[in-house]
């Protein structure tokens, strides 16, 4: 499948995004951080600033994006639709939150509710990305069981992660917070290992023979309908990335996984404004590692049509 | 909606004859000249006298050679929307531009209300619908909608452009829900089969696979050669001599 810009960026950004919300609604309305106004700004602006930015960009990937608006309406049997809804949804909890936590400084009581409710929207607004992808059939990478928790475990991992960041910023580091950033991006790294090697060994049973009717023996592409790349396979007979596989899976693990881990790791050790910068360094190195793993996630997807091409 | 709805039972499709089809590439210009002024004109081309061609077209013919031990043939595969009974592309559509019709189960796209999003084509197993990157919309086969229930055409002609240009007698339309149509006999009688139907879309177009290789009939190519067996006495001492 083509790695569109967009779409990777969206779902890197919205993920990191919503899992941030998500802790700050459930650890600030229930005052595990108390509130402060810097930190408040900073972390629910940089929550919402990557949520938004990333719904922005997914814009940026449609033909008429003027009626973006549509998409709301088909939420019964559309996971696209249903994005859309929680995500926008997700907002009014999240600004309730916003002004109560940040603004106000309160907690407990309708905060802590609002707090609750914007975490909930987050996780299902992820679920529903997730479910966007595991939905389709003709992609076997995607529709498999590993697609769902891992949107959920990379958006848990990345928002952890950026909290922490945020927390030792503001020299409110804990070690549980260090140690569970580290717990969640090594799950995140076997989930992703366990992805790729049962997507390496996956035996699709949809085969030239059974796109084509034609049963038994083997079925060779003689020649295509058209001399140049179509629509189709443009969009969805992307190679570039099986080629380079075997070396962007290193810069993914290193980026996402191994180099945060160390960084934090470290962090453990060192005084504070060492242990912020390399915080900080942690998570845009797992960012910048996410966004290699989504490109990843998109090039390595073979979709049914390129057994019309032989490919 | 792009729920789909409870069907009347018609289901208007195609049935594409593998072992007549010559893959003259006739379906497919007429399904052009007639779609870029129909329903979801324009078919647009993208550069069409240039180095990079593009373009959209709801229907391709492939060419493949299939293999097996009774030997090997060419087979040209026309491909097109096969207007399947659980279609994933209307069902994934979010802004319900995407339909399939309950009176007799065409898949069509409202052009006003897409949003090119193109998940659609992701969804779409076939690759029956292709994005046009001039409007910004998607677009695929309407079985020639604008066809079918035409009156200003004369009765033989309310057929898909496709059907009507192909000169084998490849590609049969009619109502594959109704048992006892031409059609649906055609392909009980031939074993027509679905497309990857372990995907579960249930195509409603069927293909007629091409007829098993016969003995009968005689031989039209001469046997090969069998080389010369090396022979004794005074031949075969000449074929050693000239042979050096």
């Amino acid at each position: 499948m083509h790695p569109a810009f967009s779409v990777v960026f969206f779902t890197t950004a919205t993920g990191a995004g919503y899992g941030l919300l998500a802790l700050l609604g459930v650890l600030g309305g229930l005052q595990v951080i108390s509130p402060d106004f810097w930190l408040g700004l900073i972390g629910m602006g940089l929550a919402l600033g990557l949520i938004v930015a990333g719904l922005l960009s997914s814009t940026g990937h449609l033909g008429r994006p003027e009626r973006a608006w549509r998409a709301f309406s088909q939420w019964r049997s559309s996971w696209l639709s249903r994005e859309g809804v929680a995500s926008v949804i997700t907002f009014i909890p999240a600004g309730l939150f916003g002004i109560g936590w940040v603004f106000l400084g309160r907690t407990g009581g309708w905060v802590a509710i609002a707090g609750l409710l914007a975490s909930i929207g987050a996780v299902v607004t992820v679920c529903t990305t997730g479910m966007i992808y595991a939905s389709l059939k003709p992609i076997a990478q995607w529709h498999s069981r590993f697609t769902l928790p891992g949107y959920l475990i990379f958006s848990a991992m990345t928002g952890s992660v950026l909290l922490n960041a945020l927390l030792q910023g503001f020299a409110l580091g804990s070690k549980t917070v260090l140690a569970t950033c580290i717990l969640v991006t090594l799950l995140g790294w076997g989930w992703k290992l366990a992805t790729w090697r049962y997507n390496d060994r996956l035996e699709i049973a949809t085969t030239a023979n059974t796109a084509t009717g034609l049963a038994g023996g083997s079925v060779r592409s003689l020649e295509w309908p058209h001399t140049e790349e179509n629509y189709l396979l443009k969009e969805m007979g992307f190679r570039i990335a099986r080629k380079h596989s075997t070396r962007l899976r290193q810069i993914t693990q290193g980026l996402a996984f191994a180099l945060p881990v160390l960084l934090l790791a470290a962090t453990f050790a060192l005084p504070r404004p060492f242990a912020a910068a390399l915080s900080l360094l942690a998570a845009i190195v797992q960012f910048a590692g996410m966004l290699v793993e989504r490109w990843l996630f998109f090039a390595e997807a073979k979709h049914t049509v390129t057994l019309y091409y032989g490919r | 909606m792009t729920c789909l709805p409870s069907q009347s039972g018609k289901k208007l499709g195609l049935v594409i004859d593998l072992d007549t089809c010559v893959g003259c590439q006739a379906c497919v210009t007429a399904c052009k000249e007639w779609n870029t002024g129909g329903h979801m004109a324009p078919l647009t081309d993208i550069d069409p006298y240039g180095g990079h061609v593009d373009g959209v077209w709801f229907n391709r013919v492939h060419s493949y050679e299939h293999t097996t031990e009774m030997g090997g043939r060419t087979v040209n595969f026309p491909r097109s929307c096969l207007h399947c009974e659980t279609p994933a592309c209307v069902t994934v559509c979010p802004t319900g531009a995407s339909y399939k019709r309950a009176s007799d189960g065409i898949v069509l796209i409202d052009e006003d209300k897409c949003i090119g999003c193109k998940l659609c084509s992701w969804a779409c197993p076939y690759g029956a619908r292709e994005f046009d990157t001039d409007v910004g919309v998607m677009k695929k086969c309407t079985l020639c909608v604008d066809r079918i229930y035409n009156d200003n055409l004369a009765e033989e002609d309310r057929v898909p452009a496709c059907v009507a240009a192909c000169p084998t007698s490849a590609r049969h339309f009619g109502d594959l829900g109704d048992p006892l149509s031409a059609v649906s006999q055609l392909v009980a009688e031939r074993g027509g089969v679905d497309l990857m139907p372990e995907l579960g879309y249930r195509p409603t177009n069927k293909y007629l696979p091409p007829r098993a290789h016969t003995t009968r009939a005689a031989s039209v190519a001469a046997p090969a050669l069998e080389p010369v067996r090396a022979e004794g006495g005074f031949l075969g001492w000449v074929d050693r001599m000239l042979s050096n």
